[in-house]
């Protein structure tokens, strides 16, 4: 009799995303204004790492060291958390249109960042990722209190409703802000449209441990996410504590989500695009979706990312335009290609 | 232990809503003690050690493995966080070969039929090893032939694994037929209990369920057969 294993990604699947992962990075570091080849890269890199100061070109290693690696890294990172955050609420709320704004996320931080432009004058370029974050976590927060007291903790449905609430009060808020200071109001606008241009490797380095660490924590819950997709009744009876699970997995990919558009800003479609084609393609176990939508968030984002600082070079496209350009569209085409395949 | 016990009466009678209350869905009052143990004191997965519940049409995760599905049974006896150990797939594959499933295996659980994914929800329970197993109206969705199947197969667990098991029931002759004890309800509480041809009688299934009904035993049978009313 054959003996059939619980469902894992297959090791042909890991290789293929391991080296998806290094063709995509590397491209990205070759791409730009100035054009280097790989093997340029290498050297750089060598020359860096082992002290090789043989044959150095100091215009690429400004390039690779100050631009392009560190915001290349910035878009894996953050695609990457935008993924498994959404795949991660997909799965708790058993519900197919979730994605890591749903409790509010995007409406917190998009209030904090109004503020500070409007308010805070010469030192809001240091006040505006704090502001953000904190306003994502405290959104988060309010819906979460608000949601587990209406119903002991239990329904999603009434978490998802205090979100839509949450919600629609701060994006009024920010709205109000927004349109007593017209004069930002193109500024508003580009943060909320997202952008990842970083000014060296400080930003990356807050909040890299912010998602490695969330992202560790949410794949310790993939395969309690296959037991959620039963229904939270028969997931109880079956032995999960339903409510302290569910909160554990919101902690984390709302953490991971504020840390990412402190910086970012509000960048859409990542979360809810690249689990659903990952859905159809490899079949609906949060055991192979987790993990594969983080590397492929990543991919996804570096990718739009190249699109973003090249079609209209020298001007940038803002990010979040992007991903839902070009994301949308192989959406279909993958749901078309894929009929027989499942969404939920 | 080995008992089936069969909760019946009419609709909004509170069938499904006591046994989801005895599976700790629904929050309730009183105790519920099994060999002197107050189950209703247990954390959630000590209590799934206890009792093992099939809903009366199971979610069937779409693009989930009929294997996978199965092993989800295990979660009680794991650590949240811990990963399936090769004792959990040994009791998952023992479960599917109970059931007859070994050729479902790799299937997805949505594309499964009715009476295919009540064997397939009750394998899942049965992985989850617990001495009680509740099933809530488990042939409703089905037609008689796999009524048929799925009831010999509930009997032949509760006989051959020594497992207790609850199920709620509408249709009166499959009460009759396979359970050894019967609880009939009214209005949220218990107007009679007992062996079925104690409780399946013509008085009571009139006064409760008002219907104009015959019962008639053929060959140690028990059937109740509705009577036209005559004008």
């Amino acid at each position: 009799m054959r003996t059939a294993m619980a469902t894992a990604v297959p090791r042909w699947v890991w290789l293929a995303t391991v080296v998806a992962v290094l063709v995509t990075l590397v491209l990205a570091i070759c791409i730009g204004a100035v054009y280097i080849t790989p093997a340029d890269i290498w050297s750089t890199i060598a020359a860096q790492i082992f002290g090789d100061k043989h044959g150095e070109n100091n215009a690429y290693s400004t390039i690779i060291w100050q631009l392009r690696l560190p915001r290349v890294l910035l878009a894996f990172l953050v695609g990457s958390i935008l993924a498994s955050a959404g795949c991660a609420y997909q799965g708790v709320f058993r519900n197919p249109l979730a994605d890591p704004y749903l409790l509010g996320v995007s409406a917190g931080a998009g209030l904090g960042a109004t503020l500070v432009i409007a308010y805070a004058g010469t030192t809001r370029d240091i006040y505006l990722p704090v502001a953000a974050f904190g306003g994502a976590i405290a959104a988060v927060s309010i819906t979460y209190l608000l949601g587990r007291s209406a119903i002991s903790g239990r329904s999603s449905t009434a978490l998802i409703l205090a979100g839509v609430a949450v919600a629609s009060v701060l994006t009024a808020a920010q709205t109000l802000v927004q349109q007593q200071n017209t004069d930002v109001l193109r500024e508003v606008y580009t943060w909320i449209l997202g952008r990842l241009s970083t000014s060296g490797w400080s930003e990356l380095l807050i909040i890299a441990p912010y998602i490695l660490l969330c992202s560790v924590v949410l794949l310790q819950y993939r395969r309690v996410l296959d037991v959620f997709s039963v229904g939270d009744d028969e997931a109880q009876t079956m032995g999960l504590p339903v409510a302290q699970a569910r909160g554990a997995i919101i902690v984390a990919a709302s953490l991971g989500t504020a840390a990412a558009v402190s910086f970012t800003g509000l960048i859409g479609f990542v979360g809810i695009i690249v689990p659903h084609i990952l859905r159809l393609v490899v079949g609906s176990s949060y055991r192979i979706l987790l993990p594969l939508s983080m590397f492929y968030g990543g991919i996804f984002l570096v990718l739009a990312d190249i699109l973003a600082r090249t079609v209209l070079a020298p001007q940038e496209i803002p990010i979040g335009v992007v991903t839902a350009l070009l994301g949308a569209p192989f959406f279909l085409f993958v749901l078309g290609s894929r009929r027989s395949g499942s969404i939920t | 232990m080995g008992e089936w016990v069969c909760i019946i009466g009419p609709n909004g009678a509170g069938k499904s809503s006591l046994l989801k209350a005895i599976a700790g869905i629904n929050s309730s009052t009183g105790d519920l003690d099994v060999d002197d143990v107050n189950l209703r004191e247990l954390s959630h997965r000590d209590r799934a050690c206890w009792l093992a519940y099939v809903a009366q049409e199971p979610i069937m995760p779409a693009g989930m493995k009929v294997f996978d599905y199965v092993l989800l049974g295990r979660t009680a006896h794991l650590k949240m966080l811990a990963s399936e150990s090769d004792l959990d797939i040994e009791v998952a594959h023992s479960a599917i070969n109970e059931l007859g499933l070994e050729a479902f295996l790799d299937r997805d659980v949505a594309s499964l039929s009715g009476g295919e994914r009540q064997r397939v929800a009750i394998a899942r329970a049965l992985t989850q090893a617990s001495p009680i197993v509740l099933l809530d109206e488990p042939t409703t969705a089905l037609d008689v032939g796999y009524q048929q199947e799925v009831l010999e197969l509930i009997d032949r667990l509760c006989k051959e694994n020594k497992i207790a098991v609850i199920t709620t029931m509408h249709d009166l002759t499959i009460a009759g037929l396979y359970p050894d004890e019967i609880i009939l309800l009214h209005k949220g509480s218990i107007h009679d209990k007992g062996k079925p041809e104690k409780v399946l009688t013509r008085e009571n299934i009139s006064t409760i369920y008002g219907a104009n009904i015959e019962i008639v035993i053929s060959n140690g049978t028990l059937a109740v057969i509705p009577v036209r009313l005559k004008s």
